[in-house]
């Protein structure tokens, strides 16, 4: 095991950046035309890269797999974005915002990297109001903030309940203006297989093109992921059903660090499972949680009396209501941490209080918000989410409380970075949520719009010219050379090895089976003895996928099934990396919940003693991973434990 | 429940494409409209047949992936909702239900029910956008924005650029996707500056890329999965009047001059 080096500027926490700026290197714009810069993803951390890549004059290829940029996931967001703009006057500022990230992140991310984005948070508002995006606004035409889990200011701005929607087509707008200028080229339905690496520095991609199936090779003089985050490991997540970790895997497997892989956010409020064919899970936003009380029936008659249908959520008075949120963090109540709120969820459906079919539901009632607001502000702030929970579940949350259930929704950990935002292959760069840095063991809300945007607009385009500058004589390279032919050539025969058209099970049986071993033992909660069991099942499920997937349909052609066959090859390996972190972890931190780590009244307990580093494995053969550890040093805050009380 | 489907099967671009029959049993009310074709691909599969293809991702509504064209509806008989957000329990047990693809001189058929609307992409790069670098741009509040215009602005720029209005339409026309856009950024001091220029270039790539005109049916208003008004039509045909009409006199004094 060796220690990582971030290289993380001197001097006091609030002046690194500043320092970091003045003190890069710089490319001058006749040399930055020939430089290519390779962008995989355009989600709000991909586009904006690209956008502001491209405008600084660098030669941009930009990829993704769906048919055109403006569908990455980031699109889904719903409830807003994080900044320090103080706008409200009650208290916030670049310092309380970096507190309550590292706070909330409890205590695992890097303070330098956290400054740095609440410090930049402002600028992305700036920047977003010019391209036009149409954050809401107050009667006077200012900019209006509502307040999210894990602060006491109000800090975020938002657009109605499609906030990553808007800055997304913001982005893309930015990324379609530089697309027309010529400097970025797109290229869409693209899956990116491989990188390629020359000399030991990232060079180059391999992509499939998912339209006619050909394997393709792109040089660049450096390659950015912004592939977004794993949670499809969990077959049922939040996530799109293409979020897949195939482009930062194979970053993984040619070198780069995978950190904290088990740092994984269930996020609290979402639509309860409804059967064996669901294929995903949606996310009604945190913003919901401001107006709405989470609750469960005090009395277990209550809840036998409400599956049977004889009485109704209304009918149950408030005295039988456990409002268990308020009750266990008066402090914070409905506002808690999404890790805290959803494992208070599991803890009161596992004593057998939740409702709705399954048990596997909780009530998010907005009966006293109506009643206090009326009825048009209700609508006006969460009206377009109320109306997607009446279409997916056919009730009104108008007249009876909705029912949530914590799902997958966010992954923390990622490709390990320096403070560069830089892997640890040379000339490979992870921005957004595909890297690990800057949200610790739990992400709060708003912060992963704020995280994707601060890498891609206004910290790659500095960091990655530092790097750069000394490449300015580096030719632009053959994809013919051994590099390139060996990565295609691999590519080629690891998509001829999964199909097999003889085989018995399809893709969906297995990364079904991936789903389910990984929410019972690396879920919300996690023991030793269930994470070994996970480590023995996800190695059995491994061999039978290695004897080849049921994958119809030819290799030259669109073939959504050999697509999803890559994916979930990668998935079942990431997964069992995900395991063996969470079993190095004898502690529970943030949405990291090991059982045997935990307080008397059930919270978690960190071991700051042993555990405050960054966890980074590094590939060693199919079965074989070493960790290496990032210690993280404290020098602003006092390491406490959280408590939302 | 049970359900008889017509899917329209298309190997590639230049093959020839027909309407092929199949039977889909035990579906849950509650799945979705994919969750009942990802139910018909499983037993496709393991049976040695050909999956249908078909464009979808986020599952929730908002990407804007999904493009099916059901009994004869975009995006199926419930108004606005797409085709992911439409759950089985809006048909009857043993209905028949017939899916294509859009159907657009525009968009090009790519496989079975997926087509390419990278013209859409066309469209936003001829000039959806207000034209700001990164940086050097002034402080959010500077510029007070009244909150109707905002909200307005909002309601246009939900548009998720999925096409249902393009195949709603007996023309086949892009005119409520570009209102949208110009609306969006013309409601707002942000975009105004260019306002005139880029309603002209926004129409001439609509032009150029095959999409036929409006004649006011709005249909593409009633299958917006979004609920984007034709209002949006009307501001940007005045917006482009009132382009074409400033340019013409900025020509007349150039030309006196």
């Amino acid at each position: 095991m060796t220690s990582l080096n971030a290289r993380i500027p001197e001097g006091p926490v609030a002046e690194k950046w500043t320092a970091y700026k003045s003190g890069c290197k710089l490319v001058n714009p006749n040399n930055k035309r020939k430089l290519d810069i390779i962008v995989v993803g355009t989600g709000l951390a991909g586009a904006s890269a690209a956008a502001s890549l491209g405008q600084l004059g660098y030669n941009v290829k930009v990829f993704c797999y769906q048919d055109t940029p403006r569908r990455a996931h980031s699109i889904a967001a719903q409830g807003g974005i994080n900044a320090a703009k103080n706008y409200q006057n009650d208290g916030d500022s670049a310092y309380r915002l970096f507190y309550d990230t590292i706070k909330g992140g409890d205590y695992r991310a890097r303070e330098a990297n956290v400054y740095r984005l609440a410090e930049v948070s402002n600028q992305i508002i700036d920047l977003c109001v010019a391209q036009g995006v149409p954050f809401a606004r107050e009667y006077g035409g200012l900019l209006t903030n509502r307040s999210f889990g894990g602060a006491q200011v109000s800090r975020t701005f938002y657009a109605r309940g499609q906030t990553g929607q808007q800055l997304l087509l913001g982005a893309y707008g930015a990324l379609s203006r530089q697309i027309a200028a010529g400097n970025v080229t797109l290229f869409n339905r693209r899956d990116v297989l491989d990188m390629v690496l020359v000399d030991g520095k990232a060079r180059g991609v391999i992509a499939r093109n998912l339209v006619t199936g050909e394997i393709e090779r792109h040089a660049a003089h450096a390659v950015v992921l912004a592939n977004g985050g794993y949670g499809n490991v969990f077959f049922l997540s939040t996530n799109a059903m293409g979020s897949n970790v195939t482009p930062s895997w194979s970053a993984y497997k040619k070198g780069a660090m995978f950190a904290n892989p088990a740092f994984t956010q269930i996020h609290p409020t979402c639509i309860p499972v409804h059967g064996d064919a669901q294929s995903k899970l949606t996310l009604m936003s945190e913003s919901l949680r401001n107006d709405g009380r989470i609750w469960v029936p005090a009395k277990l008659k209550d809840v036998e009396r409400l599956r049977n249908k004889e009485i109704k959520p209304s009918d149950i008075p408030e005295a039988d209501r456990d409002y268990y949120l308020e009750r266990r963090y008066p402090a914070f109540g409905n506002l808690v941490p999404r890790d805290v709120a959803s494992r208070a969820a599991k803890e009161r459906c596992d004593a057998g209080f939740g409702v709705g079919s399954t048990g596997m539901a909780v009530f998010l009632d907005f009966a006293d918000a109506i009643k206090r607001k009326g009825h048009d502000t209700i609508d006006s702030l969460y009206g377009n989410l109320f109306q997607m929970y009446q279409q997916i579940v056919a009730d009104s949350p108008y007249d009876t409380p909705m029912m949530i259930y914590p799902a997958v929704h966010y992954t923390m950990g990622g490709l390990w970075v320096d403070y560069e935002l830089m892997t640890t292959i040379p000339g490979l760069y992870a921005i957004g949520e595909c890297n690990f840095s800057d949200h610790g063991a739990n992400r709060l809300g708003a912060s992963a719009l704020m995280q994707g945007l601060a890498d891609g607009y206004f910290v790659l385009p500095y960091t990655i010219g530092n790097y750069l500058a000394a490449e300015i004589h580096t030719p632009r390279f053959d994809t013919a050379s051994t590099e390139f032919n060996l990565a295609a050539q691999s590519v080629t025969d690891r998509l001829k090895a999964i199909k097999n058209t003889s085989a018995k099970e399809s893709v969906d049986h297995f990364h079904r089976r991936l789903g389910k071993i990984m929410w019972e033992y690396c879920g919300m909660a996690r023991n030793e003895t269930g994470l070994n069991e996970a480590l023995y099942l996800i190695a059995e499920l491994r061999n039978e996928y290695a004897r080849g997937v049921k994958v119809p349909g030819g290799m030259n052609e669109y073939n959504p099934e050999l697509e999803k066959a890559c994916r979930v090859a990668d998935f079942i390996d990431l997964g069992e990396l995900m395991v063996r972190d969470a079993l190095q972890r004898q502690e529970s931190c943030g949405g990291h919940f090991r059982e045997e780590y935990q307080t008397s009244d059930g919270e978690a307990l960190r071991r700051d003693d042993k555990f405050a580093y960054v966890g980074a494995w590094e590939y060693k053969g199919r079965d074989a991973a070493e960790l290496h550890r990032e210690e993280l040093q404290f020098n602003e805050i006092k390491l406490s434990q959280r408590s939302y009380k | 429940m049970n359900f008889t489907l017509k899917i329209w099967r298309q190997k590639n671009a230049t093959a020839k494409g027909q309407m092929v029959s199949y039977n889909v049993s035990e579906i849950s009310p509650d799945s979705s409209f994919f969750e009942m074709l990802d139910t018909l691909n499983q037993k496709l599969i393991m049976s040695g047949g050909d999956p249908v293809s078909f464009d979808h991702d986020c599952r929730e509504g908002i990407c804007g992936t999904c493009s099916l064209y059901i009994n004869g509806r975009p995006h199926g008989p419930v108004k606005g909702v797409t085709t992911c957000q439409l759950h089985m329990r809006s048909f009857k047990d043993g209905d028949t239900i017939h899916i294509e693809p859009w159907r657009a001189r525009a968009f090009p058929i790519i496989s079975d029910l997926i087509v390419d609307r990278s013209a859409f992409d066309k469209i936003i790069q001829a000039a959806g956008y207000v034209s700001v670098n990164t940086g050097g741009v002034p402080d959010a509040n500077t510029i007070p924005v009244p909150k109707e215009k905002s909200d307005a602005a909002f309601d246009a720029a939900t548009c998720i650029g999925c096409g249902a209005c393009v195949a709603a339409c007996s023309n086949a026309a892009a005119m409520l996707f570009i209102g949208a856009k110009v609306s969006h950024l013309a409601l707002l001091p942000q975009g105004q500056v260019e306002a005139a220029k880029r309603v002209q270039k926004m129409v001439a790539c609509m032009d150029e890329l095959g999409f036929g005109n409006c004649s006011n049916t709005y249909a593409c208003e009633a299958e917006c999965p979004k609920g984007i008004s034709v209002s949006n039509i009307a501001r940007m045909n005045r917006e482009f009047l009132g382009a074409k009409l400033f340019t013409e006199k900025e020509k007349i004094i150039q030309d006196s001059l």
